[in-house]
């Protein structure tokens, strides 16, 4: 299969994406700075928050702009469990609320738990060097 | 064996520290006091499968050392003082289960070489000939209990500290030509209302100006009898704090003060932050550096303050503040 | 002023006393890192579009291969030297997320396979699912009790 490679590499849409994605990243970087938030609580707040504006619809014409630079910041992953809930609501009514969310995101959180367990098996913490 | 004060015991016939040896890890040994441990590891598991282990290890070969060092046979020991960091000072307890020791384990947090040292100090005077304290700390083990996986890829605040890897231990004895242990102020536990656990410095600096003063109330000394006031493990924050507070209390002790946390690493070129901590970062300290100082008398009088945090995790979960002790003993030669 | 004093004049003191994270470095680092990978979920989701696949399995598929590179990235004992330099440039984009359960799992093998690796597995990232998951859960009953447009959007 042919694939254009000037498509792949839109310069407009990786600028959106990168741009997007690391101000969104400094929004957490400033939280972990001024506020005494673990990491758990920051990345349950983001991915909270992504639920909700996706559930509001907001997040979408973040996702329209940015592309990657608002799905792949766990406010994406937020957002894809609130989409994938109202897309099951849609097509299953009251079920899918409860089956829509995790299975638009079972891709991701099923490749964590398994390499999460191949890295245990083949590998050990070492210490920090620094 | 006579009470001063509220706080403080003078001892009639003081003890004297017979012996110290110290093991510490691959970062301790890249620091600047790597030359006067007696061992520096080159791999923090040292051979053994887990962290546990390894510091279990530490402590049993510290303890080792120490005997041997001294020439005294283990079974003229008459009792150990050891304890830890782990739940249920877990490293200490396997570290000695083969020495066949009589032993108190004592639990004290970052104070619990000097808890030890002077428990040993009152069993010597009491009944005893000879007595062991040790203390062991590892970074790897304290992380995973205390704070997070050491893969995560998260940040270190600032005020925070680095664990020390390693272990201290000291043979106490009835006979002997110094150091003597002269006196020990027992501290009271002070909580000034700090919850941060990246910030121990400043949970402890309190206790350790609250010991300190007593212990000058109590003996009618004053901060320049001492050539040194060493603090365990306070850190570049809490040795900034703890000058502040005793000044406001009416002591300067600027310029014979130091901090074993600050001394055992190299803040800029080992990115620790706020230095050291750990019982085996007062532990170690001492019985490597101060000790051979006080050998080669180099240093006549010291004050050992060793502070330590009495927490856990789940406590500051729970939101808890962190409540601080200090414990001080004085050597003199 | 005595900063012993009292419990609330000893914590002004000692937030004043304790340094301060050099945030506008941080910032910086955070935001080039995590563009960056986004960046490159970016390419590679343009990549699976341009193969004709549809746009819900691009999104998948970016997912498991950062999750992917994160794992194993956390494996080879590199990813917390990321996470150190960069923050929240590793930690908010899923490479974080990923990073959250590979490195509990290796830290806790040496309590066995089982109640080691697979118990503590989600100690970090567990809370992560446990709220975004209820909270889809909340936004489909909500649609479903509106059933409008005007309220959920998408």
């Amino acid at each position: 299969m042919n694939i254009n490679w000037a498509n792949v590499f839109d310069v407009m849409s990786l600028v959106k994406c990168f741009v997007v994605g690391g101000i969104i990243c400094i929004i957490g970087q400033i939280l972990i700075d001024k506020t005494k938030l673990t990491p758990a609580r920051i990345l349950v707040l983001f991915v909270t928050l992504g639920a909700v504006l996706g559930g509001l619809g907001i997040y979408k014409y973040l996702v329209d702009f940015a592309g990657c630079g608002a799905t792949v910041p766990l406010t994406g992953f937020g957002y894809n469990l609130a989409k994938g809930a109202i897309e099951g609501v849609q097509e299953m009514g009251l079920l899918g609320a409860f089956t829509g969310g995790v299975k638009a995101s079972a891709g991701g959180i099923a490749s964590a738990v398994l390499f999460g367990y191949f890295a245990s098996l083949i590998s050990k913490p070492k210490m920090k060097k620094q | 064996m006579e009470k001063l004060g509220k706080q403080t015991i003078k001892f009639n016939t003081p003890p004297t520290i017979l012996e110290c040896s110290s093991i510490v890890g691959p970062k301790e040994g890249q620091g600047p006091l790597s030359k006067y441990f007696d061992q520096c590891l080159t791999d923090e598991f040292w051979g053994e499968k887990t962290w546990e282990k390894a510091e279990s290890k530490i402590i049993k070969e510290t303890i080792n050392l120490a005997i041997n060092k001294s020439g005294i046979a283990t079974t003229n020991i008459d009792y150990c003082f050891a304890g830890d960091l782990l739940n249920q000072c877990i490293s200490s307890s396997f570290g000695i289960r083969d020495l066949s020791i009589p032993f108190f384990g004592v639990f004290g947090a970052c104070s619990t070489f000097v808890e030890g040292m002077s428990l040993a100090a009152i069993c010597t005077e009491a009944v005893a000939s000879n007595v062991l304290c040790a203390t062991s700390s590892h970074f790897c083990s304290a992380e995973k209990q205390f704070r997070f996986p050491l893969e995560l890829g998260n940040q270190r605040p600032p005020s925070a500290q680095w664990t020390v890897t390693g272990s201290g231990a000291a043979i106490i004895s009835k006979e002997g030509t110094g150091p003597y242990i002269t006196n020990i102020t027992t501290g009271k536990i002070v909580d000034m209302g700090i919850s941060d656990a990246n910030n121990m410095g400043a949970a402890m600096a309190p206790a350790f100006v609250d010991t300190l003063v007593t212990h000058f109330l109590d003996t009618g000394r004053n901060p320049s009898y001492y050539d040194l006031i060493l603090s365990g493990d306070l850190g570049y924050v809490g040795k900034d704090i703890a000058i502040d507070i005793a000044k406001n209390q009416g002591y300067n002790i600027k310029s014979n003060y130091n901090d074993c946390g600050v001394l055992i690493f190299d803040k800029n070129a080992q990115d620790t932050h706020s230095g050291g901590s750990g019982c085996a970062c007062c532990a170690s300290v001492f019985s490597g550096y101060i000790f051979k100082q006080l050998q080669s008398k180099k240093i006549k009088k010291v004050l050992l303050i060793a502070t330590g945090a009495l927490m856990n995790s789940m406590s500051v979960q729970q939101g808890e503040t962190i409540p601080g002790i200090a414990h001080a003993i004085s050597i003199e030669l | 002023m005595n900063p012993i004093e009292s419990q609330e004049t000893y914590k002004q003191y000692v937030d004043k006393k304790s340094p301060n994270s050099p945030i506008l470095k941080n910032c910086f680092n955070a935001f080039w890192v995590g563009g960056l990978i986004c960046t490159i979920g970016q390419i590679i989701f343009n990549i699976c579009q341009e193969r004709q696949i549809d746009e819900t399995s691009c999104g998948t598929i970016v997912s498991i291969i950062l999750i992917g590179i994160s794992a194993f990235l956390t494996g080879l004992n590199i990813f917390n030297k990321i996470g150190k330099f960069a923050g929240a440039g590793s930690l908010i984009p899923i490479t974080g997320f990923a990073n959250s359960i590979v490195s509990p799992a290796m830290e806790y093998k040496s309590e066995g396979y089982v109640m080691g690796v697979g118990g503590k597995m989600f100690t970090v990232a567990g809370p992560v699912l446990v709220f975004g998951i209820s909270a889809s859960i909340i936004v489909g009953l909500i649609y479903i009790i509106f059933n409008t447009q005007s309220i959920t959007l998408v």
